[in-house]
């Protein structure tokens, strides 16, 4: 007797819902053959056999969410194979953190000066791209989308399911993998007045590009004398993802927002994912527009409002504090806000703020915060060497230096590539913890 | 073989004569290796032990295992992030891959690598890379570093058709055959690029004309017949080593799991995948062959059994191998002292 045990299906999937059983109680199986239909995260997924018998029961009926991976589905019946044994925990191994599901989060105080939208709804971060780009390209017939897999396939993360259909082929493109070509090509059409959105299956991919990107988008503005730019949105996941190890695994904040002649914007939330990429697509600059693949997921709520848009260059206080104050963005707004409540609890106020747009960066919101606090932390998932982090110490020491009352200090990734070992990997991005230490260092 | 009125465009020997059986039955063994090593790793993968990506080269087998017929100690090989077929080709330790794809300290990167990047210098593999297309431009320096030494050595450098359309693709053409560079250039045409097929990615999909504009020779090669890859193989090798430059082999050949684990592979049929399956299946033909020269039910069985006892066997140390020391994040940065 073989068991069959739901599978992981994509590098995120925790659990899932067994959609469908293509095979009933009594089937031969053969190896290869479509079992059973998966919905992951991400899509639905087919599973196919891998031993040979016949089925002799179905434990998970069809139409089950949440079915954990590695949970027993069904059972088959002969074939030569020994049954496959129970994954060994590996030894010496830090018990892995129990993954919850993706999480939902809950609003958060009410943001200083923040204007107020009214009704929101829950969308996940994913959602909330596809619609602000969606609504901006309903608005405006220069707006088009353009990059690997983003039309037939629907995206490759999905952030773009269904625009093909509705906006056709002239307007959602595929490109060939051909970053550095198709790059340029955008570029120029947006020199000749087109308002491209490139998409870079992930960031890590624009290194192909970087040439255009800078010497040709950030810079033709001030090489014109002001008469021709590019506006146009460079946008994709940035940042680790989940145990893909070195070369698809890092930050790339910092190196964008070093070259003049570039936005650079990391959202968080979904608002800040609509919000900001409305903004971004109606500039008429080019936009470094850095997503998070492991947010893509994640739900907050988002105004319903349809003109609803958020300023570049603006950050939020995402939570108010009054005896130090951690500067972040992107996926480590949770790792910060979760340091915050553990601060909370021994009787330290922190308030978290979510840059948002990373260059320009908005001075004001720190310097009235860390003026309020006297305590500085930045935190970012990227390299410590000239990171965002050393940009903020340094704006934070030329504008508040005598209201400081401690050494500001900087939380950053481990300053070594992305290592792929699960261990490892995990001791190697900011935690929680990480910040809790830094913040008591400053008393 | 393609049929081309160009000369350097037809193989010289035929594929039936590529192999004695004793090679065959070797290229055979291989090809089973990879194929049980692959089907172990996907179900290692769906019980969580391998995470992230992992890229299966199930139904490309006969292009690494022929390939690798050709070669000889001190030639290079280097590929993409669908690499543990050409691994396993290369003579490495299936213990040590399948170790590196749980992240364990027993694997080849000590577990810091993972599928898509591991390396041995022992055997010539010169990795597992992650940026579609950037192995080319580095096979092309193997293949410099052979003419820059003066020696014989060959680098084959692997792409998929996909990657073939990158600008460094082309840029590394040129290169090697300005210089006359012992590199052969082998595309893997497996129709698919993620979800996006060949036609729907290059503008001309005979890839083997694309060395025509650098007098490079080229070959379009059954990929799925490891007679047929070793015949062209040989030629193109022999061409290299006699310091006549680059030559480009484009292997017609199929996945048949999706791009990588996460992949719903929604851009083809299910007939589609089961016809490559069914018709051109490169364990299928050799084992046909095999037999009509006389090899016996039972000598397959017990190679098999053989075969699933080495992979077996690689699944329990990669398991039981422990993780890395948490001392291992800092090291390998940079050479110290
Ligand atoms: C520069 C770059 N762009 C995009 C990707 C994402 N990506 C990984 S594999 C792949 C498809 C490559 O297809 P092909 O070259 O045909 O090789 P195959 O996967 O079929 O072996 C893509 C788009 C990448 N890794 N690197
Ligand atoms: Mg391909």
């Amino acid at each position: 007797m073989t068991d069959i045990l739901m599978p992981a299906l994509s590098p995120t999937m925790t659990e899932g819902t067994l959609a469908k059983w293509l095979k009933k109680v009594g089937d031969e199986v053969r190896s290869g053959d479509v079992i059973a239909e998966i919905e992951t995260d991400k899509a639905t997924m087919e599973v196919e056999a891998v031993d040979e018998g016949t089925l002799t029961a179905i434990l998970v009926p069809e139409g089950t969410e949440g079915v954990a991976v590695n949970a027993v589905i069904a059972k088959l019946n002969g074939g030569a194979e020994a049954a496959q044994p129970a994954p060994a925990p590996a030894p010496k191994a830090e018990a892995p953190a129990p993954k919850a599901e993706a999480p939902k989060h809950h609003a958060p105080a009410p943001a200083l000066l923040e204007k107020d939208w009214g009704k929101t709804k829950t969308m996940t971060v994913r959602e909330a791209l596809r619609e602000a780009m969606v609504v901006e390209m309903r608005a405006d017939k220069d707006v088009f989308l353009m990059g690997e897999e983003v039309a037939q396939y629907q995206g490759a993360y999905k952030i773009s399911q269904g625009m093909l259909d509705e906006f056709g082929p002239r307007r959602v493109i595929d490109t060939p993998i051909t970053e550095h070509g198709f790059t340029g090509m955008a570029v120029g059409a947006a020199m000749n007045g087109l308002k491209p959105i490139l998409e870079f299956m992930t960031f890590n991919f624009a290194m192909q590009a970087m040439d255009q990107i800078i010497n040709s988008a950030a810079k033709t503005l001030y090489m014109s004398g002001g008469q021709m730019g590019a506006s146009i949105v460079f946008r994709g996941p940035n940042g680790a993802a989940a145990r893909v190890a070195a070369q698809h695994s890092q930050c790339f904040a910092s190196w964008y927002a070093h070259c003049p002649g570039l936005k650079v914007v990391a959202p968080w939330s979904a608002a800040d994912a609509k919000g900001l990429l409305r903004a971004a697509i109606r500039d008429p600059n080019p936009v470094i527009f850095l997503e998070n693949e492991i947010l893509y997921g994640h739900s907050f709520e988002v105004p319903e409002d349809e003109d609803f848009i958020l300023p570049l260059g603006k950050a939020k206080v995402e939570r108010a504090g009054s005896d130090v104050t951690i500067i972040t963005f992107s996926i480590m707004v949770d790792t910060a806000l979760k340091a915050a409540e553990a601060l909370a609890e021994q009787g330290i106020s922190a308030e978290v703020i979510n840059l948002r747009t990373i260059r320009p960066l908005d001075i004001e919101t720190i310097a009235a915060s860390v003026k309020k606090t006297s305590r500085v932390v930045s935190l970012e998932e990227g390299w410590p060497f000239a990171g965002i982090g050393s940009e903020i110490i340094t704006t934070v020491v030329e504008h508040c230096f005598d209201w400081l009352d401690a050494p500001p200090v900087r939380v950053a990734g481990v300053d070594v590539p992305m290592p792929y070992a699960a261990n490892l990997e995990k001791l190697a991005l900011p935690q929680p913890g990480w910040v809790v230490d830094a913040v008591k260092k400053l008393f | 073989m393609a049929a081309s009125p160009d000369k350097a465009r037809k193989a010289t020997k035929k594929p039936a004569d590529a192999m004695s059986m004793e090679e065959l039955l070797n290229a055979y063994e291989r090809m089973l290796l990879i194929r049980r090593f692959e089907e172990k790793a996907g179900q290692l993968y769906g019980m969580g032990l391998i995470a992230g990506f992992c890229h299966l080269y199930i139904g490309q087998e006969a292009v690494v295992v022929g390939m690798q017929h050709c070669l000889k100690d001190g030639d290079e090989v280097i590929t993409s992030y669908r690499d543990h077929g050409h691994m396993l080709a290369c003579g490495m330790d299936p213990k040590g891959v399948m170790a590196e794809l749980t992240g364990r300290i027993g694997g080849y990167s000590k577990g810091k690598g993972g599928s898509m990047h591991m390396f041995s210098k022992e055997k010539g593999f010169f990795g597992g890379h992650g940026i579609v297309g950037a192995q080319v431009s580095l096979g092309t320096g193997l293949g410099f570093s052979n003419w820059y030494r003066e020696n014989d050595n060959v680098s084959l450098t692997y792409f998929g058709e996909g990657a073939s359309n990158q600008g460094q693709v082309y840029e590394s053409y040129n290169l090697a055959a300005l210089m006359k560079l012992p590199v052969v250039f082998v595309i893997e045409n497996n129709r698919y690029a993620m979800g996006t097929s060949v036609e729907r990615a290059t503008a001309s999909t005979d890839l083997s004309h694309n060395a025509t504009p650098w007098g490079m020779p080229s070959l379009a090669v059954d990929g799925m017949d490891v007679l047929a890859v070793k015949a062209a193989g040989e030629q193109a090798v022999a061409h290299c080593r006699a310091g006549k430059g680059p030559f480009l082999l484009e292997m017609k050949t199929y996945r048949y799991r999706g791009h990588s684990m996460s992949d719903p592979a929604k851009y083809r049929t299910r007939e589609e995948v089961q016809k490559m399956r069914a018709e051109h299946d490169c364990l299928d033909s050799a084992r046909k062959r095999l037999e009509e020269l006389g090899v016996s039910e039972t000598e397959l069985k017990t190679l098999d059994d053989g075969i699933k006892a080495r992979v077996q066997e690689a699944a329990d140390f990669a398991q039981t191998s422990p993780e890395p020391d948490p001392a291992e994040l800092y090291t390998d940065v940079l050479v110290e002292g």
